[in-house]
């Protein structure tokens, strides 16, 4: 049932042949991944084949609903939304996944160590973890934006310096149910050592509540960004991403909706089909499912 | 159970004070004051006020007399709004967010599990995709989305619901679904993926072998399991939710703590700042061991250590 | 186990649910009307705010000794009825009102005026807006601490109802700056029931203790929720009060005060949301009033810091930027463009120099200064304080100087305090400032680039300049001391550390309920005047 305690790479490589196979029968998580290949494919090489650029203002023409000329319309200083969608789909999915993935190895690796551990070590770490989630974040990203300057790499610093931390209080919850099941007993028994038990045997077996919050991490950490920028850490304008997008469009919802419709569109479109196939990637990487 | 709580609270001692210390450095490391404005004050005025705060004070005996005074509950005056000090404006705006925060996790612990354990029971029906999609737009639309949008449709268009404020209990109720439900949606996507988890065990597989019917084996057996990622993660979530929402506060004005710990950082509201951080600190270290204790008893065998 | 921690669990959330009784809401009867507010007050001590949200309560709760006719700009009695000024306009002697009194019926006297100058000018209490008490002999070496002896101080009470001030320069807008909260009088015996005379944060200003001489009086105060004032009916002229109260709501999200404005749950607004205005001038112009200000926004240039040392390459800077594009195509609400630093028709004060939009001039001197085209210059950097509505200017002006100029333009947003931080050690290239007058005279706005002041925050100086501001204050001819002013303003303006861009606005929405409002560039809300007459639907 749960995965051997003698797996080796010959059967993990099966393991991954099987859960693609299984994930190619999931016709929504597919539709997910192909939605998610388009977005990320457009917004990659979208800019490039635009007339219009994301900065060139034309404060005459004001914003204007979408028509033939600039196909979403344009923002308040007259600059076509569409290539500013495409710039700023670039920024929301650059930092949304990197931010996610570094959370996520911080987060699971922390917390599985954590939760093996176990004693007083794992009270270390969590107190840690608490401390962390108390300290107040809006100074901090202040501070960190006046000693280190405006560096795009910090605003991943930031953003991982939070998400991470619930991560890290599930996967210590998954491992500490998971440490005393009879595959990681045996693979203790045969005498592993640490790193391997948690490698192999332990955080694969947190791979569900793992991937399912790691695709609820990528809103949030988009929606941070745009708070982040905000506050001068990250984006600069004229240079938007999606979240600040949205942020603009809602106060003006009234007069011109599709400053808030269209980027709210294309932000949940990407987030419905990371879930789809979260969602199904999960299935696919759980041994036990297929067996139903 | 009783020493593991006791030990856990001895804990927190040296975590409070971490907190403190830190927090303590970083709004002072931050630049800018609190007597900072656009129209700037004379150099003897300012002095005159960095003096009157001991702000002008060596920064480690500053630390040491704060520390003292916070050690005796007294966390000063707020240095921007002077007529009260930090209590007593914790006292009063604390209230305020424990009780939209509550309303709100109430809002997201009903919608949500009510939502992900029927996603769970009809894995890939129309049903799980229907609620999951639900449960999607909860994420996508975030509070300073869903909040405007709200307002505009029940408090402007339909004119049920105040569009702002906090005197009545219709004035509660826009604020309470619009900051419960990017948590419903959580719990809903974290409880759909824990139950699934479980219900494939072996032990389910037993009972069902049985005959149990199904109600009873997703209540009785399986919901102990598939909530643990709920539970981790309602922790540090409800100490966020009673400690109030920044945006959800201010979207419908309501005088919360959330807004005022905002406000303070902007402001370098120092004394201000600290109070609300080790609220904050005190709440995210009980939930955490509430969340503790929940998941120990959820699971005997993480009890049994 | 379990049961009792999830039965406990249900005891504190039912309790947080229930314990939290619902609040009374208090409401005043009579005409009541509905301010929107913008900010939760500081504190309502006169001599310890700063902030219009204060200024506009506080005008409610208290009077000074002379009010502006906010059609005419000239000052008439207040709480004085009459006063002499000495011919050479450095003696001023007022006389109190024999019907004034106090909220709680106690006269009020000369002796309160004196009283609260002395506190406001003592040291300890640290009032940020002591600097206007300046103007009174021997105030400024009192306030520095100098003295602590308040008779050398020139204000002199010879009777309870006679207040004489000798300043040290005649000072033309003294009685115009009497509608400032720093100059309002203060009820002794209740300050010193809850604390010394300068002692900060005392608990005199709650409901219950506040003690004011306004034409109403503190009801009711729930802080971020709703603040109350009710008629006072000791108020020397409140046969001529029409308003029952006024409820002030410190809403400080624009987007939230305009849904309530109008969903009919507010009269006034403190300000109307930047794309609002195009809906409201198209479908309820009636319920939107703009007015120009006495206020000014513009970016300052860091003149200590190369190529900007320079004065052809900030020449160049100013030349580049089309503020009428900006007033007219980007703020959209009426706005005007700054061509100088001081709005015109302050205090009957217009400057004569003025900026133009000339990007071949421009070029010129940008070319002259070593950067043709902008090549070899460095990037320059915009600061702003992270807000929208600075954003897009900045966004417009990069985009006027990068093709007007050819040189590289970068956005810095900054969170307000590390932003004021930065403009204070001139940490900056360019940076956006704004200034809005605390009293209508153009020395207010023009006396900030005197070498290093406070507020000068460019690191330009000018000897010249800083002896024709000297002189302005010594001169007692007022059109002799305005043009003193011309001359200075002309040599900002062209040495250029400073960019003007537009003149501010005043801006909000007025529900058809509401009369006898007069717009004024002071942004001054004369309580008393106003009356409301409802019954004709609501706000709308």
């Amino acid at each position: 049932m749960e995965k051997p305690a003698d797996s080796n790479t010959e059967q993990g490589a099966s393991l991954g042949r099987d859960a693609w196979r299984r994930l190619k029968r999931n016709r929504l998580a597919m539709a997910g991944l192909v939605v998610l290949v388009v977005v990320s494919g457009t917004v990659v090489v979208g800019p490039w084949m635009v007339s219009h650029s994301y900065e060139t203002q034309d404060t005459a023409l004001g914003a204007t609903a979408p028509n033939w000329n600039n196909w979403l319309g344009t923002d308040p200083l007259g600059r076509d939304l569409f290539s500013r969608m495409l710039y700023g789909g670039r920024v929301s999915l650059l930092v949304g996944l990197a931010a996610t993935a570094v959370s996520l190895l911080i987060g699971v690796l922390y917390g599985a160590t954590s939760g093996y551990l176990g004693g007083r070590a794992d009270a270390v770490m969590m107190r840690l973890v608490d401390i962390l989630y108390a300290l107040p974040f809006t100074v901090f990203v202040i501070i960190l934006m006046v000693f280190f300057g405006r560096n795009f790499l910090f605003l991943f610093l930031a953003i991982g310096a939070v998400e991470w931390l619930t991560m890290a209080r599930i996967v210590r919850g998954q491992v500490l149910t998971l440490r005393h099941r009879e595959f990681v007993e045996a693979a203790v028994v045969m005498g592993l050592p640490v790193w391997r038990i948690l490698l192999f045997h332990i955080i694969p077996n947190t791979l569900g509540p793992v991937i399912i919050y790691a695709t609820l991490t990528v809103p949030s950490v988009m929606l941070l960004e745009a708070f982040l920028s905000f506050l001068g850490l990250g984006v600069q304008p004229p240079m938007s991403s999606w979240g600040l997008l949205i942020k603009e469009g809602v106060d003006v919802m009234e007069e011109y909706p599709w400053l808030l419709l269209f980027p709210s569109v294309a932000f949940s479109m990407t987030l419905f089909a990371l879930n789809a196939l979260g969602d199904g990637l999960r299935d696919a990487l759980d041994p036990r499912t297929s067996r139903d | 159970m009783i020493g593991f709580v006791l030990r856990r609270t001895l804990e927190a001692i040296p975590v409070l004070l971490v907190v403190f210390t830190v927090a303590f450095f970083l709004v002072r490391l931050a630049p800018g004051g609190p007597f900072d404005s656009e129209k700037r004050a004379s150099p003897q005025v300012l002095q005159q006020l960095e003096s009157q705060y001991r702000l002008n004070e060596p920064l480690y005996s500053q630390y040491l007399d704060y520390l003292g005074g916070v050690l005796h509950g007294d966390f000063g005056p707020s240095f921007r709004k002077p007529g009260r000090t930090v209590s007593e404006w914790i006292a009063l705006r604390f209230p305020v967010s424990l009780e939209l925060g509550t309303y709100a996790l109430l809002v997201a612990l009903a919608v949500g599990m009510g939502a992900g354990l029927l996603a769970a029971l009809r894995p890939n029906s129309a049903l799980d995709h229907g609620t999951m999609s639900v449960a999607m737009l909860g994420i996508c639309l975030p509070g300073f989305v869903l909040g405007p949008l709200l307002v505009l449709v029940f408090a402007l268009w339909l004119g049920w619901l105040p569009v702002m404020g906090w005197s009545t209990p219709m004035h509660k109720i826009l604020p309470s679904i619009t900051l419960g439900a990017a948590y419903a949606a959580y719990i809903a996507r974290l409880a759909r993926g824990g139950m699934l988890e479980v219900l494939a065990q072996d032990f389910i597989r037993t009972a069902r072998a049985k005959g149990l019917s199904e109600t009873r084996i997703v209540l009785r057996h399986a919901l102990r399991g598939g909530v643990q990622p709920v539970v981790a993660f309602l922790g540090p979530a409800a100490a966020g939710l009673f400690t109030g929402s920044f945006v959800v506060e201010t979207i419908f004005q309501v005088p919360g703590l959330g807004r005022e710990f905002v406000e303070s950082a902007f402001n370098r509201d120092y004394t201000m700042v600290i109070g609300s951080v080790l609220v904050y600190a005190v709440l995210v270290v009980a939930l955490n061991l509430v969340a503790d204790i929940a998941l120990a008893l959820l699971d005997p065998r993480v009890r049994a250590q | 186990m379990r049961f009792t921690v999830i039965g406990a669990l249900a005891a504190v959330v039912i309790f947080a649910a229930t314990g939290c009784s619902w609040r009374d809401t208090g409401a005043l009867p009579g005409a009541v009307l509905r301010v929107g507010n913008g900010a939760e007050p500081q504190e309502l001590d006169p001599h310890q705010v700063t902030g219009q949200p204060e200024h506009r309560i506080l005008g409610a709760l208290f009077e000074g000794l002379a009010d502006i006719d906010l059609t005419t700009m000239e000052p008439v009695p207040a709480t004085a009825e009459s006063w002499e000024i000495s011919p050479d306009g450095r003696v001023y002697t007022f006389h109190i009102r024999q019907n004034a009194r106090w909220s709680n019926g106690d006269p009020v006297t000369a002796h309160d005026f004196a009283y609260a100058w002395q506190r406001v000018l003592s040291p300890k209490l640290g009032s940020e807006y002591a600097y206007l008490l300046h103007c009174i002999r021997g105030a400024r070496d009192y306030n520095d601490g100098k003295t602590a002896d308040f008779r050398t101080v020139g204000v002199r009470v010879p009777d309870d109802r006679t207040l004489e001030l000798t300043l040290d320069n005649p000072t033309p807008y003294l009685l115009a700056m009497q509608t400032h909260q720093a100059w309002f009088p203060v009820h002794r015996a209740t300050i010193e029931k809850f604390g010394a005379m300068d002692e900060r944060g005392t608990l005199w200003t709650r409901p219950g203790n506040h003690v004011g001489n306004g034409a109403f009086m503190l009801a009711e105060w729930q802080p971020n929720d709703v603040l109350r004032v009710r008629r006072n009916p000791n108020y020397w002229n409140t046969a001529k009060v029409r308003l029952d109260g006024i409820e002030f709501y410190p809403i400080d999200n624009q987007q939230t005060e305009e849904r309530s404005f109008r969903a009919g749950n507010l009269d006034l607004t403190s300000t109307v949301p930047m794309h609002k205005t195009a809906i409201y001038r198209k479908e309820h112009p009636d319920l939107m009033k703009i007015c120009p200000d006495l206020g000014v926004y513009f970016y300052r240039i860091n003149a200590t810091r190369p190529p900007f040392t320079d004065a052809r390459v900030r020449r160049a800077l100013v030349l580049a930027l089309n503020r009428d594009e900006i007033a007219n195509n980007v703020m959209k609400a009426g706005e005007t463009p700054a061509v100088s630093l001081v709005p015109p028709n302050t205090g009957g004060y217009t400057s004569r120099a003025a900026v133009k939009y000339d990007p071949e001039t421009a070029r010129a001197l940008l070319a002259e200064a070593g950067f043709p085209g902008g090549r070899d210059m460095k990037p320059v950097e915009i600061l702003y304080n992270s807000s929208d509505a600075h954003r897009i200017i900045a966004e417009t002006v990069q985009r006027m100087w990068r093709d007007n100029l050819g040189i590289d333009v970068r956005l810095i947003n900054q969170d307000w305090k590390v932003y004021l931080s930065a403009v204070n050690t001139l940490d900056y290239d360019v940076a956006r400032g704004g200034w809005i007058a605390d009293v209508a005279d153009p020395v207010n706005f023009l006396e900030c680039f005197q070498t290093d002041t406070g507020n000068n925050r460019t690191g330009w100086s000018s000897p010249e300049y800083d002896s024709l501001i000297r002189a302005s204050y010594a001169e007692p001819d007022n059109a002799k001391r305005l043009e003193l002013l011309q001359q200075a303003e002309a040599i900002l303006l062209d040495s250029a550390p400073i960019i003007p861009i537009y003149i501010y606005t005043w801006k909000f929405l007025q529900s058809s309920d509401v009369h006898g409002l007069i717009l004024n560039p002071l942004d001054l809300l004369r309580w008393t005047d106003m009356w409301i007459e409802r019954g004709k639907g609501g706000a709308r």
